[in-house]
């Protein structure tokens, strides 16, 4: 049996990465607790760069799994990188996830998003909306402001 | 170690019933439908169990319908009473919020053909009210359906008042007795139903197989079409090892139903009071009136599926009503019931014991659930907000 790959119950089991940063740059929470999911991705940005990321999640296996391995993606990546980051690419190097639980890696994308869209709003930096492609998290109005 | 807790989902055959099924699958293989000698002393041994298990229920033998399990026997029940009912004009079916989808998802078929269905709530404590029933039940009643005890958190239903109720008023009445069966006594007589469904793995028979019992004169109609088997109301031949190990099991469980009670109830008692001291958590439904062996719990700020997986990795084997680990968007339908709002509903975990179960086993659970629960709160968002004061505690 495996419900999850070993990657995910790697990530699961080991999370990345779980904290808070309590001088965040830029805080992204996404999802709500009337669902099961709550991703909270706080990051410190310097000269463009992510010299920090970390998480908390109220979630399932895969949630965990997912918002841990997002940190690793975007970890010392240029915030451009950072925001081309995919759900798609999340649950890549995850090895797979099933497909019911995919909505766990839009969610670590979206949180990613949110956190970086926090800081250009905290700070007054100009930003192009349409980079922000999550339409359905709870940064959404914000994000068409 | 390796803790099984999850008896209400299945439970391990039992040897006896092992060795039936073995020796009954060796021996005899004939048909019982068929007249020579192997088919003939097949169907011996096929109504030598139909009699043995009517037995056990109070039952007369022609009231034992064999089936393939629970759901087999829900579905046929229930269809057949609406059916019966709907050629009288009767078309309203009352039942309760906190059914097995075997008898809810069979009432959300028959309401797009036109049936009333009428679920009735349940208070806190997870059982519903027969007053509410009472209520219900009128004329236009085809039948009444209501569990005996609830598999999530193990509430026992008032099943012989609402028989008696039933009785009085002429409506048929159903029940799934399906976690009842083999661990709390149940009488077909006394329940005064008209219908009864169980299933031989809830009480360490094997899967696949379980029963309908039908009052006689009760209306049946067949789900399966074909031989006449089952006196025409089942079609295909009968799987006689599953039912002697069935049957098998059955007494083996009813003979040792006083002792594994008393101890499992004391088995619970001991669990119960363990986990209660993990802050910010509620026990699932009545605390007495419930079968011996569940124990469910809600646990603010995590999420049940992760508690699972972490508790498999210490070798508990559990369950939970959260929706991620049954696919579905919202949690269990039994949790929401008893008036736990999603957010604590999908925090929730059920373990079930069963007569294997033994006391270091839960002295192990009661180590290894708070510490879980502990590294899950320690990463979850919602439990920095509930202790920084920006989120109120639900539990």
């Amino acid at each position: 049996m495996a419900l999850y790959s070993e990657k995910v119950m790697d990530h699961f089991k080991n999370p990345r990465n779980v904290g808070v940063i309590e001088d965040a740059d830029g805080v992204g929470e996404v999802g709500n607790a009337k669902c099961g999911d709550i991703m909270k991705m706080y990051i410190k940005v310097k000269d463009g760069v992510l010299t920090d990321v970390k998480f908390e999640t109220f979630g399932c296996g895969s949630a965990i799994a997912s918002s841990s391995m997002a940190t690793e993606m975007i970890k010392g990546k240029p915030l451009s990188e950072a925001l081309s980051l995919t759900n798609k690419a999340v649950a890549e190097a995850l090895d797979g996830l099933p497909a019911y639980k995919m909505h766990c890696s839009v969610l670590a994308e979206q949180a990613v998003q949110a956190a970086i869209l926090d800081y250009y709003q905290k700070n007054n930096i100009p930003y192009d909306p349409a980079q922000f492609k999550c339409t359905h998290c709870a940064h959404d109005e914000e994000a068409d402001e | 170690m390796f803790v099984y807790a999850d008896n209400a989902a299945t439970t391990k055959l039992s040897s006896k019933a092992c060795a039936a099924y073995i020796k009954t699958a060796e021996e005899t293989f004939g048909n019982p439908s068929s007249l020579h000698s192997a088919g003939q002393r097949a169907k011996e041994v096929l109504e030598d169990c139909r009699m043995r298990i009517a037995r056990i229920l109070g039952a007369d033998a022609r009231e034992i319908l064999f089936t393939s399990g629970g759901s087999e026997s829900d579905n046929q029940a229930i269809l057949s009473a609406a059916r019966a009912g709907a050629k009288k004009g009767k078309r309203k079916i009352v039942s309760t919020a906190i059914e097995h989808h075997a008898v809810l998802h069979t009432l959300e078929k028959l309401k797009k053909e036109g049936f009333e269905i009428v679920l009735l709530p349940v208070g806190t404590e997870g059982i519903v009210r027969a007053e509410d029933a009472a209520r219900e039940i009128d004329e236009n009643t085809a039948l009444v359906s209501v569990m005996f005890a609830n598999n999530e958190i193990g509430t026992l239903q008032p099943v012989e008042e609402i028989g008696a109720l039933c009785k009085a008023k002429g409506v048929p009445f159903h029940t799934d007795a399906v976690q009842a069966v083999g661990h709390v006594p149940v009488d077909v007589r006394k329940i005064g139903c008209d219908y009864l469904a169980l299933s031989a793995h809830k009480f360490h028979g094997p899967k696949g197989v379980g029963a309908l019992f039908i009052k006689r004169g009760a209306p049946l109609s067949s789900l399966i079409e074909g031989g006449a088997q089952e006196r025409g109301k089942r079609a295909g031949t009968e799987d006689l090892p599953a039912i002697v190990a069935m049957t098998v099991a059955l007494e083996e469980a009813v003979a040792e139903m006083g002792p594994v009670t008393k101890r499992l109830q004391s088995l619970q008692t001991e669990l119960i009071d363990g986990l209660a001291k993990i802050p910010h958590c509620a026990l699932n439904g009545d605390r007495t009136r419930r079968l011996p062996g569940n124990v469910s719990f809600c646990f603010e700020g995590i999420e049940g599926e992760s508690l699972l997986l972490l508790l498999d990795e210490m070798g508990v084997c559990a369950s939970s009503g959260s929706a991620c680990t049954s696919g579905s968007l919202d949690p269990s339908h039994v949790l929401l019931a008893i008036g736990r709002v999603h957010d604590v509903a999908h925090g929730s975990l059920r373990l079930t014991l069963g007569r294997e179960t033994t006391k270091e086993e839960v002295l192990y659970m009661i180590k290894c659930v708070p510490a879980v629960v502990e590294r899950l709160r320690n990463m979850s968002p919602v439990w920095r907000d509930l202790q920084e004061g920006k989120r109120s505690y639900i539990l």
